[in-house]
Order: C-alpha cells, then sequence, then structure tokens
C-alpha cells in the first residue's frame, strides 16, 4: 500500500500543480490517472495547441506546459500510478481514505484532491444498438496480446493512427482482416497508411473505404458486424473480432458513485476551500463547479492553491500554518 | 428581429425541436449556442475541432464554409457521420445562417 499526504486523482495541470502548493506546505503527493502519461487532456487532446492565457506567459504549447510542471514539482518527489483508473474509495478507522485502482492499487492518504478534468479517458465506443452486450465476446476496445487473435475473421474500424498501427500488425496474425474506415483518406502518420495500402493491394487485408459499421449482429458472441456504404449499400462482414478504433473520450466514471454531490456531471465544492461535502475529499479544476465556475487552467491553479491551505489544517489540526512567500525562503525540495 | 439576432431550430437526439436565437456579433460558434441553451452537447475539447462531442447534421440549406482537414479527421472519431454531418464548434454564427435547422447527432453512454 502506498501512503501519502494527499492523493490525488488526476495528473493534469491542475494536479500536477497541486505538488508543488502542497510540497511548499511539506505534504507528500501521489498522483493517479487513467491515462499512460501526465498531462491530462494537454497531452492526450492538444499538446501541439499554444495556450494564451497562463499568466506570464503569452504563448506556451500545452506540452510545454505539462513539462514545465513536471520541473517545477520535481523538488517534492510526487509519485505516479498512471493507466489506472481510481475505481473505489473507503473510509478507514483512522480517518483516512484508501483508494483502489482498477489494477488493484491501494493508495492511502487523509486528504483525496479530485482533479479529474473531464473524467478518465476511456475508448469511445460507437453508439450501435445492442453493442454493449459483446463486450468481451468478440467486441474489443483495446489490444492487450495480438496473440488472442490468431486465426481470427478481424474487422477493425477507424482512420486514425491506432487503427492504421493495429491493422498493420494484426495483418499477419489474423485468418482475414478487414479495416473499414469512414472516408477514403486517412488521418494517421504517413508511412502508416502507406503500409496499410499496400497490405491492401496485395490483398492481404481487405480495406473498404466510405463506409461505417451501424449494426450488429449474434447470439452469445459476436458474428457479423454490418456495414453501411456510402452509394447506400449495406452489406454484413461476418467476424470472429470486431475492433473499432475511435481515440479516447473523458467519462467522470466510477466517482459518480462516490456518495459526492454531483451536478450535470461536475461535482460541488465550497468556494472556500474547494472542499466537497464528503470531509476530506476536494475537488479541484474542471471537474468542480460553483457558482461563477470557469473551465480554465490558471482557475485550477488558484484552487489548487487554497485546497491545501485546508488539506494542510485537516491532517495537522494543531498545527499553526504560518504563510510565506516563496520569493523570501525559495523552494525546498524533500531529499527521499 | 434585431439585426445581430439569427433563429436557429435545433431537434435534440429525443426528435423534441427547440427554437433558439443567437447573437452574429459575439463571435460566438454553434457549439457555444447549442450549450448556452443547455442542449445536450459535450464541446469537449472548449471548440478547437479536437474531440468529435459536438458532432450534429445540418438539415437546411444553408451554405456553410466547407468542412476543413482538421475537422474532418474529427468526424473520423465520431459515429453515424453523414454527408451533412458537422463539428458544430466550426460553424461561426453569422447572418446567412437565419433560420438554420441542426439536428444533434447520436452520442455514446
Amino acid at each position: 500500500m502506498i501512503s501519502t499526504d494527499i492523493a490525488i486523482i488526476g495528473a493534469g495541470p491542475c494536479g500536477l500543480f497541486t505538488v508543488f502548493e502542497a510540497g511548499l506546505l511539506k505534504l507528500k503527493c501521489h498522483l493517479i490517472d487513467a491515462l499512460p502519461q501526465v498531462g491530462g487532456q494537454l497531452s492526450e487532446i492538444y499538446p501541439k495547441k499554444p495556450i494564451y492565457d497562463i499568466p506570464g506567459y503569452p504563448s506556451i504549447l500545452a506540452g510545454e506546459l505539462v513539462d514545465n510542471l513536471m520541473e517545477q514539482i520535481a523538488p517534492f518527489n510526487p509519485t505516479f500510478s498512471l493507466a489506472q483508473r481510481a475505481e473505489s474509495i473507503e473510509k478507514t478507522d483512522d480517518d483516512q481514505y484508501i483508494i483502489t485502482t482498477n489494477k488493484g492499487e491501494k493508495i492511502k492518504a487523509p486528504v483525496i484532491a479530485i482533479a479529474g478534468g473531464l473524467g478518465s479517458f476511456e475508448p469511445r465506443k460507437p453508439p450501435i444498438e445492442g453493442l454493449s452486450k459483446y463486450e468481451d465476446k468478440g467486441l474489443y476496445y483495446m489490444i492487450r496480446d495480438p496473440e488472442q487473435f490468431r486465426d481470427q475473421k478481424i474487422l477493425i474500424a477507424g482512420g486514425g493512427d491506432s487503427a492504421l498501427d493495429w491493422t498493420i500488425e494484426l495483418a499477419d496474425i489474423a485468418a482475414e482482416l478487414t479495416l473499414i474506415h469512414r472516408r477514403s483518406s486517412f488521418r494517421g502518420a504517413l508511412d502508416s497508411v502507406e503500409k496499410v495500402k499496400s497490405l491492401s493491394e496485395s490483398g492481404k487485408i481487405s480495406m473498404i473505404t466510405e463506409a461505417q459499421a451501424v449494426g450488429v449482429l449474434g447470439n452469445e458472441k459476436l458474428e457479423a458486424v454490418n456495414v453501411k456504404m456510402k452509394n447506400g449499400e449495406s452489406l454484413n462482414i461476418k467476424v470472429d473480432s470486431f475492433i473499432p478504433l475511435f481515440g479516447l473520450t473523458p467519462k467522470l466514471g466510477p466517482i459518480a458513485d462516490w456518495g459526492l454531490n454531483i451536478e450535470r456531471s461536475a461535482i460541488e465544492v465550497d468556494t472556500y476551500d474547494y472542499s466537497t461535502n464528503v470531509k476530506g475529499v476536494y475537488a479541484i479544476g474542471d471537474i468542480n463547479t460553483y457558482p461563477g465556475k470557469l473551465k480554465l487552467i490558471l482557475c485550477g491553479f488558484h484552487e489548487a492553491t487554497l485546497m491545501v491551505q485546508s488539506a494542510f489544517k485537516l491532517i495537522y489540526p494543531d498545527q499553526k500554518l504560518s504563510f510565506k512567500y516563496t520569493t523570501v525562503t525559495g523552494v525546498s525540495g524533500f531529499n527521499n | 428581429m434585431e439585426d445581430n439576432i439569427i433563429k436557429i431550430e435545433v431537434e435534440d437526439r429525443s426528435g423534441e425541436l427547440h427554437l433558439i436565437e443567437g447573437p452574429t456579433d459575439m463571435n460566438l460558434n454553434l457549439m457555444e449556442i447549442l450549450k448556452a441553451h443547455e442542449l445536450d452537447v459535450e464541446g469537449t475539447c472548449g471548440g478547437m475541432a479536437l474531440c468529435a462531442s459536438c458532432h450534429c447534421y445540418i438539415n437546411s440549406n444553408h451554405q456553410l464554409a466547407e468542412a476543413s482537414e482538421d475537422e474532418e479527421d474529427m468526424l473520423d472519431q465520431a459515429f453515424f457521420v453523414e454527408d451533412n454531418s458537422r463539428l458544430s464548434c466550426q460553424i461561426r454564427l453569422e447572418k446567412s445562417l437565419d433560420g438554420l435547422k441542426v439536428k444533434l447527432a447520436p452520442v455514446s453512454d
């Protein structure tokens, strides 16, 4: 079990900056994030986009801001559970929380800061009627072990890098592989596009463009996918496995079941200290809501700063906290 | 009607019609005005054509600027994309769009 002062759910800009402000108060942090990398939306959705409203930076690329934050918090030795989703929280007898992730990791802390942005990033699922009952029964949104698809009839849908990369990888493993895509052009890396085209020309895979999966057929297992062509024709493709790869989208997920007051997918907080209705649980950044809320990184930084002051008082009720400026005291990190 | 206000007819996912109004002089896009009227549009990325969560269908014959390559790329991540599919965040509210008919595209749970 990992033990820390503040367990931060979400390693986006707001979660990362919390480590800095907590560190100034000698509080240690552990971050949990569903994505395999830090930075949240900034890394996943728009790393190359400039941001213009970070004070002191006329313009900074989202990816650079994440790199800078990592540099800024390095002295405070944050620890991470990445590619893991926080599933549940339980209260212990000594007034602490234990967070359990979907991979079974446990993090114990007196304070939880939910900095979950729009939720955890999960595969985008096609809204095809009856699709969900085939999950893991012929329908896969993720490929953990390519070998599970050996000698199968596979249908991959999508036009981005992951659809192209997996088409290339699975072409040798599958008995038959079909790639369907809405358009005739692909948005993936150029050499992957070329490779997929040559696989298709040599007959190794079938490529159906200007087509979309619109229906599924099967009983216990998925048996066929109904595909609609742009010209109006429709056909059923027999499959052992259907792999839709349409990128990731954020979902609030299990946090919704933690007894927090939630309004329209956002957690209600008191703007005094960004505390939720559950003592010891705070919510900062895009995931919270209060009158006048603006979903801005700079507002999240402010919220994180005030939140850790309150967290300190909760963890050390008998200690007096005297506020110090970094310009006076500098930043002294942790030694281990 | 004031010069700078246009009317838009929106069909939500239950088929209900909403007649909404939007100003053309505030540099707003269609996604923003849909959200402002509390219609169920996600707009996750905030309007950068980076998430496809504001996918809609244009059901009137208004002449819109063509979708950029970025928008087409993002539409690849949407579902049930039709010839009249657009990302609403990429449509700026302009006078010429008065009477626009929009239908919200299906979303997954």
